[in-house]
């Protein structure tokens, strides 16, 4: 197997008192597609912020694309990451929120091409070109000059897939990207993402209440529970065959909640 | 009673350092409000220390001494100011202090999920201030530097102190001149009141300006 892009070796986060990952280990594939799901507190969304550098970590390795993310070689010796380490290990990344968190100050062209002009030095024009290209992905080709307050829940959250696409990241980080939404509008943002999944050879890394979604578009599931990954494997095995009382627990707990699986 | 042109030369004489002051002074204001302002934020121990110092000083003194300490003790350490110089310095560093809490807490009030999008999109701390951070904190500013900048229009009378002839110092020229206490007062009274009401106008002007586009999300 080639060199993982992901590594991630024994890491534990407590917040005070609080452990929420408690030695967590596991490897994603250059490519794969991931689903992360688990009860609410299970330590699946910080896993995400965590690799967005959101979070600190309170122990164990983290590496990206074979370099460390949060230490760094210094007089040979392994230090803490500082924010030039972070700031360049970021560009491998890009995540989507729960709640898009457009920039509402500025139009949708400007919130997809600000990242790319600034950090990459890209001209304005090549931007917007590249920006236009990702709207019409997304089916939002006509909403290039609205403010992100005029939009509906589902086109915010596709301008916001766009706007951290427009960076190129070899990894994408969802976090429940439909969890906020109305449900007669999740679907047109569930078609882009199987898009991607289908077109792209990006990372995903996909947190979600929505089975019947990560069952069709990840290759692997991990089904977290307190902190660690209780059971994982490929979608159907997770959804149709779980090993673990705990899964079957939870995926029953789920349907019951009128999801769909 | 045939010199009131003279007299209401005078007062208008005066007005015009009113204006001096509050508009240098104003300006003094914003440039330490937010150097300071931000300065609490900073991840730096020393610089939140001496904004914090700088702060909670010039709040917790009255302006009335600093004024006195900036115009008659500072040339004793060799700093020699005009009058209008130590008068905009006092008010400016004066209402700054007030200004640059306003500014903290602009930029606090401003969402964490706006930062947190800044560090996903790889921007440096300097452009998430720049690009995303401030222009969001300003429009919440404006209201409340509207009211600091009115503050310190009616803290100019103050100058008269240290022989300034500012509108307040002219009409009490005028009154112990002519006897009359209605007419020069009365006439400032309309003048602040017309100062006061081009900030506002001014400010509210403003504030139109930096949310257009912003209707509906706040």
């Amino acid at each position: 197997m080639a060199e993982p892009i992901i590594r991630i070796d024994n890491l534990r986060k407590s917040f005070g008192t609080l452990t929420v990952i408690d030695g967590l280990s596991f490897d994603v594939a250059r490519g794969e597609k991931l689903a992360l799901i688990g009860p609410s507190g299970s330590g699946k969304t910080t896993i995400l912020r965590i690799l967005m550098t959101l979070e600190t970590i309170s122990g164990g390795r983290i590496e990206v694309a074979g370099e460390p993310l949060f230490h760094m070689a210094k007089n040979g010796a392994e230090v803490p990451a500082d924010e030039a380490h972070l700031h360049r290990m970021r560009r491998h990344i890009g995540m989507v929120f729960q709640h898009f968190n457009l920039f509402p100050h500025k139009s949708v062209l400007d919130n997809i091409t600000l990242a790319p002009i600034l950090t990459k030095g890209e001209r304005r024009a090549d931007a917007a070109a590249r920006a236009r290209e990702l709207l019409e992905m997304v089916g939002l080709a006509d909403k290039e000059k609205a403010m992100p307050a005029q939009l509906s829940g589902g086109q915010k959250q596709r301008v916001a897939i766009a706007r951290a696409l427009a960076l190129q990241p070899d990894i994408m980080l969802f976090d429940e990207v439909t969890s906020a939404l109305d449900p007669e509008l999740v679907d047109e943002v569930l078609q882009v993402m199987r898009r991607l999944a289908s077109e792209t050879d990006m990372t995903m890394l996909l947190v979600t209440h929505e089975m019947g979604f990560a069952s069709e578009f990840a290759d692997r599931v991990l089904f977290f529970d307190k902190g660690r990954i209780c059971e994982q494997g490929p979608p159907d095995k997770i959804f149709r065959n779980p090993e673990e009382e705990r899964t079957r627990t939870f995926l029953r707990k789920i349907i019951a909640a009128g999801h769909r699986v | 009673m045939g010199d009131w042109p003279g007299y209401l030369t005078l007062i208008v004489q005066g007005a015009w350092v009113t204006v001096k002051l509050t508009v240098m002074g104003s300006i003094l204001a914003l440039l330490v409000a937010f150097p300071a302002g931000l300065g609490r934020l900073s991840r730096h121990a020393p610089v939140r220390w001496l904004a914090t110092a700088y702060i909670e000083f010039f709040r917790g003194t009255s302006i009335f001494v600093q004024l006195f300490w900036i115009y008659f003790v500072l040339p004793f350490a060799g700093l020699s100011l005009t009058p209008m110089q130590a008068g905009v310095t006092a008010l400016g560093l004066n209402v700054g202090a007030y200004a640059a809490e306003v500014v903290r807490g602009a930029i606090l009030a401003v969402p964490r999920e706006q930062f947190e999008a800044t560090v996903a999109l790889n921007l440096t701390r300097f452009q998430r201030m720049r690009h995303v951070i401030l222009p969001q904190a300003l429009p919440l500013m404006l209201p409340t530097f509207g009211n600091n900048a009115i503050e310190l229009l009616k803290a100019t009378a103050i100058v008269s102190l240290i022989s300034l002839s500012d509108m307040t110092f002219q009409a009490q020229v005028v009154r112990s001149q002519t006897g009359s206490t209605l007419i020069p007062f009365l006439t400032i009274l309309l003048l602040y009141f017309l100062m006061s009401s081009v900030i506002s106008t001014g400010v509210r002007a403003l504030e139109r300006r930096v949310t257009r586009g912003l209707d509906g999300v706040r």
